[in-house]
């Protein structure tokens, strides 16, 4: 798929974001903006799924550590086909099978249950073991958030793959430097992140969160990347794409008003209409 | 007594992955660096390919765990009770049980007759802990025998399920002809009339053999084994309550939350009756040998005789 064509759905799976945040009355739609183009790229380049048998044994698999941004996941899988978009509007409310943390009893699409952060790698890990036992030649994607990293269990399960040479998972770290109580290096700094990952024996690449054409050319090293599993250090904005949530710590589990979300809303009506144009 | 078989359950968890291994293709064992000491170790000799050592790291172990059986695996994970449902019990509780997945949380070392190494080593809250996870299925094997069946039904179960195993040797107690293993269902061991006495895991021997001295002296007991604690035989506990008016709990856990609380949830509902809860009151254990740590907390023979007595008044 061309680049310009990722851009327009990267902003539709914005405003998807920006409508069930603020239909749901909360959520956190700026660690999900700061993945939207990673959450697009996933579904629409990289991953081999399928919206009609999201439980193909043979599909690759994806699992959403950092599950706060789900609406972020479910706009892509939206936009995907694996349910309606109007069904957004349903985020966290009772009944929804858009629950506030991603569950893999109600959503299509979603591969295990996540949100309390750090599970989410391990159990990516054994997706992974699971596919080179059963000698599969799926993949297994993990998006984690950088202030994740301050999770013990997220470097438990760093350890093991690194040991077990697990070239079937990738992890990628969204890197957008923020968390709930500030910036990350205000809070318990996880940097140097690029190293610790060496550390761990994992291949380590760089990309920037918002370029496609460094994401593809880093998914590309990832799958080449041979007896060792690889980390995508992704360089993101927090909020981005909306220009009064980018690099706000406090938009990170806020949703929008009413006057927001169409002031919102308008600026990626806009991004789209410049996209169309080019 | 003395020619009396003795066998740890843990031996006969490995035993029987070992041995249920070829049948279930399917079946992953996982431990945190504890093999030898959980016995899977013997699971791991024979099928070395499904065997993984997550290494002393428990939260990670379950998590992963729970990873590969969303790939169709069945999943043992384990370690010594404080640890796999101390260590990991928020894991379990997200990653296992509210996903509903195929995992077993095998804990070995479980409750006082750890010995030795005392409180820290000790768990006396793994059953409360995974009593409390919906959909858990949370059962202690009393014997050798039972332990075995134990597993074979936690295969044959869809769903997260929590077997405890002791480290220490104690009587093989079930080794006769008509004994049948049902998960969810209580055994009465004998009929009685005065008092109905519960046991689970290695208290089910110690009130066994009380039973013979308060028979002695006239009080005729009926004596149940409760092997499965979730779900519990409703049914069995209330027709208990019901023919002796009177229940006593006897197990190597906290009162709180495990054996005696999940029998008082049941006649409380059903059919209300003083309930004795025997077992570790609300404190922590302590370093001695199993034997001795057992009557210092009066959960061996003479401990469970005497407590019977006194909630008796007599």
């Amino acid at each position: 798929m061309e680049n310009i064509e990722l851009k327009k759905i990267a902003n539709e799976v914005r405003k998807g974001i920006i409508i069930s945040t603020h239909a749901g009355k909360s959520g956190h739609p700026g660690g999900s903006l700061s993945a939207a183009d990673i959450f697009t790229y996933l579904y629409f380049e990289e991953m081999n799924i399928d919206p009609k048998n999201p439980k193909n044994p043979d599909r690759d698999r994806f699992v959403l550590s950092k599950g706060h941004t789900a609406p972020g996941l479910y706009s892509a899988l939206a936009m995907k086909g694996f349910f309606p978009f109007e069904d957004l509007t349903s985020l966290r409310h009772l009944g929804s099978y858009l629950q506030g943390h991603p569950d893999m009893h109600l959503t299509p699409g979603v591969d295990i249950s996540t949100g309390s952060l750090g599970q989410g790698v391990s159990n990516a890990v054994g997706m992974a073991l699971a596919g080179r036992m059963d000698k599969k030649d799926y993949r297994v994607y993990t998006l984690l958030g950088d202030g994740e990293l301050e999770e013990g269990q997220v470097w438990e399960a760093a350890m093991f793959a690194g040991f077990q040479k697990l070239d079937n998972l990738c992890v990628i770290v969204d890197n957008n430097g923020l968390q709930i109580d500030g910036s990350i290096d205000e809070v318990c700094s996880p940097n140097p992140i690029d190293k610790k990952f060496e550390a761990f024996n994992f291949h380590v690449v760089k990309a920037d969160a918002h370029d496609f054409d460094s994401l593809r050319a880093a998914f590309k090293e990832a799958r080449d990347t041979k007896r060792m599993p690889t980390a995508i250090i992704c360089t993101s904005v927090k909020g981005k794409g909306i220009s009064f949530m980018e690099n706000q710590a406090g938009w990170h589990g806020v949703a929008p008003n009413d006057e927001q979300k169409e002031a919102a809303l308008n600026e990626l009506k806009k991004a789209g209409e410049e996209l169309c144009q080019m | 007594m003395s020619d009396v078989k003795k066998i740890a359950t843990r031996q006969a968890y490995g035993e029987a992955l070992a041995e249920l291994g070829e049948k279930y293709e399917n079946l992953v064992v996982m431990d945190a660096d504890l093999a030898a000491s959980t016995k899977t170790a013997m699971f791991k000799k024979k099928y070395p390919d499904r065997f993984f050592d997550a290494g002393i790291a428990e939260a990670n172990m379950v998590s992963m765990a729970a990873g590969l059986a969303t790939a169709g695996k069945i999943v043992f994970a384990s370690s010594f009770a404080m640890f796999a449902t101390g260590r990991a019990y928020e894991q379990i509780r997200n990653s296992v049980g509210h996903c509903g997945l195929n995992v077993k949380i095998a804990a070995t070392h479980g409750g006082i007759t750890v010995g030795e190494d005392g409180a820290t080593h000790q768990c006396l809250e793994d059953v409360s802990l995974m009593r409390n996870i919906p959909g858990m299925v949370v059962c202690v094997p009393s014997d050798y025998v039972e332990a075995k069946e134990a597993v074979k039904a936690a295969i044959e179960h869809e769903g997260p399920v929590f077997l405890r195993f002791g480290r220490s040797n104690v009587p093989v107690i079930n080794d006769r002809e008509d004994y049948k293993f049902e998960l969810g269902k209580g055994v009465v061991l004998k009929e009685g009339s005065d008092v109905t006495i519960i046991g689970t895991g290695v208290c089910v021997d110690s009130v066994l053999q009380a039973e013979k001295m308060l028979a002695e002296e006239g009080i005729n007991a009926q004596i149940v084994n409760i092997h499965t604690i979730k779900p519990i035989d409703e049914e069995l506990i209330t027709q208990c309550a019901i023919k002796t008016g009177k229940i006593v709990t006897v197990e190597e856990h906290s009162v709180i939350g495990g054996l005696g609380s999940a029998v008082c949830d049941v006649v409380c509902k059903t059919h209300p009756v003083p309930v004795c809860k025997i077992g570790i009151q609300d404190q922590f254990g302590t370093s001695g040998s199993a034997d001795v740590l057992m009557k210092y907390f009066r959960l061996d023979a003479q401990g469970v005789y005497e407590q019977v007595k006194e909630f008796l008044g007599k």
